[in-house]
């Protein structure tokens, strides 16, 4: 279980010319360890997580999810590698309104095919993993931020992904439920051995974290181990 | 569906809102549809319970149109028709709407002119120069049953039977004979004419007559086929004479000369007959019975704008279907991009969207078509035509059911356009 990137390059329009999102980034996040890719606003953190997800195809590089290079994929090759390898955990916790918590994570066995009342134990155990085990039948607007990320965080590991992405999980929480947050990830991570990766702008919730990588202007440093 | 059945659920204000406006299309389309077959019905029922299968109308030339009111066929158009090969038989029926008295009471009917035994009425060998059968509505119109009299054009006729339900250009059909139908019916030709009759004729056979009259059109009339036939040919009707021959003729051997000619000619036919080549040799234009109806000339004009107007019903309930599942399908779009980003495949996605769609359909549907059976039940039998069948009813709910499922069909595409990379970072 493993997320790697080599060399990928990501270019996108800009006028005439193009502008370089990320140039020639190599990153291996092994199973079981937390990733944090921090960096400014702009710098290229989101491209990176988009070509990891493969919501985008890079230019050039090489992507690969569990050992299998995603390079001249379909797009519905793509979509299915997402649907059974990575997790994603959004920024905001973009929550159906018109699902209960346990069905937000049900709808992610409806979309792989498989049954939602076979899948309901399941969402239970996770929903009972992030502390939500009393709420799992109430909607998105009776439950507090924090909440609806811990459903968030929940629904991506509903298909027991080998790679999770997490984009900026704490920016609309305060510090200590953000550190929660980040903290509950960290313990995921290393219970069910998903290469995880976090993207955040906060350096204060790196505590949990095993490695941390900066990237500016598309260009990723060598990540430093802690 | 999972997804879909939640959001029925949920949002339930605005799809309570939409299938409202379903109900009331389908309802409105459901009344309309009764409304015109009940008014087509009373259009041409005694055209279509005609034991025909082709009808046989006067050709004009000059790539006129036919039509039951214009059309007038004679004896010897019947003639050549009935020796025709293919064609099992061929019967005289002459149309013309009158006024029907029964004491106190007067009615518009149709009158339909047969030859005596003829197997187009009712009680066909119950009809001669004094008789009539009637349908339930002209007896109930005029308040009579068989046994009764009823006073047609003049003539005092009793009543042999009441049989079927038959009308024609809405008016209830009297069955008659073809001389009483001839006295009744406007004949072509102009200006009194006077015979002298009843000239005298010879029986069926060979023998001959000869019959003198004057006034327009006078002169002597040999008839066609097996006997010679004599008697006045003023082409007015108020004359009379005699004729004879086989016995097989429009009349029944006495009447006006008019009587000689009918409306239309029903025929039955088989397999190979030659209408094109018979028509020809007649001077007769053939259409099949259902095609006919369009020769009635209230039925066409009615029945296209009660069609166009079904049709508007059907295209507008499409185009509203579309546009609610087209701002529905913006306004969820988010939902669908993260759906797409944690991995649901589009054909999914449309799966679910257009059963949502179907399921509102449906039920709308479904309770307008209801409403408009229960109301067509309660104003059936009444003075509305209202025609409550499966044809009527499950059709355009089914029609209704496509055309809705179509536009949503059209709006719900636009899933395969969201991209999934708008769920990262969006706020929603």
């Amino acid at each position: 279980m493993s997320l790697n990137l080599t060399d990928v390059t990501l270019t996108y329009p800009d006028g005439d010319a193009r502008l370089t999102a990320l140039d020639r980034v190599t990153l291996d996040v092994p199973g079981g360890t937390l990733t944090a890719v921090v960096g400014p606003s702009g710098s290229g953190k989101s491209s990176l997580l988009a070509v990891a997800a493969t919501l985008i195809t890079a230019d050039s590089g090489t992507v690969t999810v569990d050992g299998v290079d995603t390079t001249g994929m379909g797009r519905g090759e793509l979509t299915a590698l997402r649907r059974r390898k990575i997790g994603i955990v959004f920024q905001q916790p973009n929550l159906l309104p018109s699902l209960t918590a346990a069905e937000q994570l049900q709808v992610m066995a409806v979309i792989d095919g498989r049954s939602p009342g076979r899948a309901r134990a399941r969402a239970l155990d996770l929903l009972d993993a992030v502390g939500l085990a009393d709420l799992a039948d109430r909607r998105p607007h009776q439950l507090s931020g924090g909440q609806r990320q811990r459903v968030n965080i929940a629904r991506a590991l509903m298909n027991d992904p080998t790679v999770l992405l997490v984009d900026e999980p704490t920016s609309a929480l305060d510090h200590e439920r953000g550190a929660a947050v980040v903290d509950l990830i960290a313990r995921l991570t290393r219970r069910r051995a998903t290469a995880t990766v976090l993207v955040t702008h906060d350096t204060t919730h790196l505590t949990a974290v095993d490695q941390v990588a900066e990237v500016r202007d598309g260009v990723l440093r060598r990540p430093a181990r802690r | 569906m999972f997804v879909a059945w939640r959001d029925l659920r949920f949002a339930k204000g605005r799809f309570a809102l939409m299938g409202t406006v379903i109900v009331l299309i389908t309802l409105l389309v459901g009344l309309l549809s009764g409304l015109t077959a009940g008014l087509g019905r009373q259009n041409t029922s005694a055209i279509t319970g005609l034991p025909a299968d082709r009808i046989a109308f006067q050709d004009s030339g000059g790539g006129l149109d036919v039509s039951y009111s214009d059309s007038t066929v004679t004896e010897e158009q019947w003639r050549r028709w009935a020796r025709t090969p293919g064609v099992r038989w061929a019967e005289p029926l002459g149309i013309t709407t009158t006024r029907a008295t029964a004491g106190d009471r007067s009615a518009a009917v149709s009158a339909f002119g047969v030859r005596a035994g003829s197997r187009l009425a009712p009680h066909g060998g119950q009809l001669d120069e004094r008789s009539v059968v009637l349908s339930g509505t002209a007896a109930d119109d005029l308040g009579v049953r068989p046994g009764g009299t009823l006073t047609l054009a003049g003539q005092r006729l009793t009543v042999a039977a009441v049989e079927g339900d038959a009308s024609f250009s809405h008016t209830p059909v009297v069955w008659t004979s073809l001389d009483v139908w001839a006295r009744t019916a406007p004949h072509p030709g102009t200006g009194p004419g006077t015979g002298p009759g009843p000239a005298a004729g010879t029986g069926p056979g060979e023998g001959t007559g000869t019959g003198t009259g004057t006034g327009p059109g006078e002169g002597t009339e040999t008839g066609p086929g097996e006997g010679t036939e004599t008697g006045t040919s003023d082409g007015l009707g108020d004359g009379t004479g005699s004729g004879s021959g086989d016995g097989t003729d429009f009349g029944t051997g006495t009447g006006p000369a008019a009587a000689r000619t009918a409306t239309v000619i029903a025929l039955n036919t088989g397999p190979g007959v030659d209408t094109a080549a018979a028509d020809r040799a007649a001077g007769t234009r053939t259409l099949a019975k259902d095609d006919s109806l369009s020769a009635i000339g209230s039925y066409t004009s009615e029945n296209g704008s009660l069609q166009l107007m079904r049709g508007f019903l059907f295209a507008i309930s499409a185009l509203v279907v579309g546009a609610f599942f087209t701002v529905w399908t913006i306004q969820r779009s988010g939902d669908v991009a993260v759906l797409k980003a944690l991995g649901a495949s589009t054909a999914v996605l449309l799966k679910d969207a257009l059963g949502q769609a179907v399921v509102l359909l449906a039920g709308g549907t479904l309770i307008g078509t209801g409403l408009a059976a229960a109301l067509g039940a309660l104003v059936s039998g009444t003075a509305v035509p209202f025609l409550l069948t499966p044809a009527t009813v499950l059709l355009p709910a089914a029609v209704t059911i496509l055309l809705g499922a179509a536009g949503a069909a059209l709006s719900v595409r636009r899933v395969t356009s969201v991209d999934p990379l708008t769920a990262l970072g969006s706020a929603r």
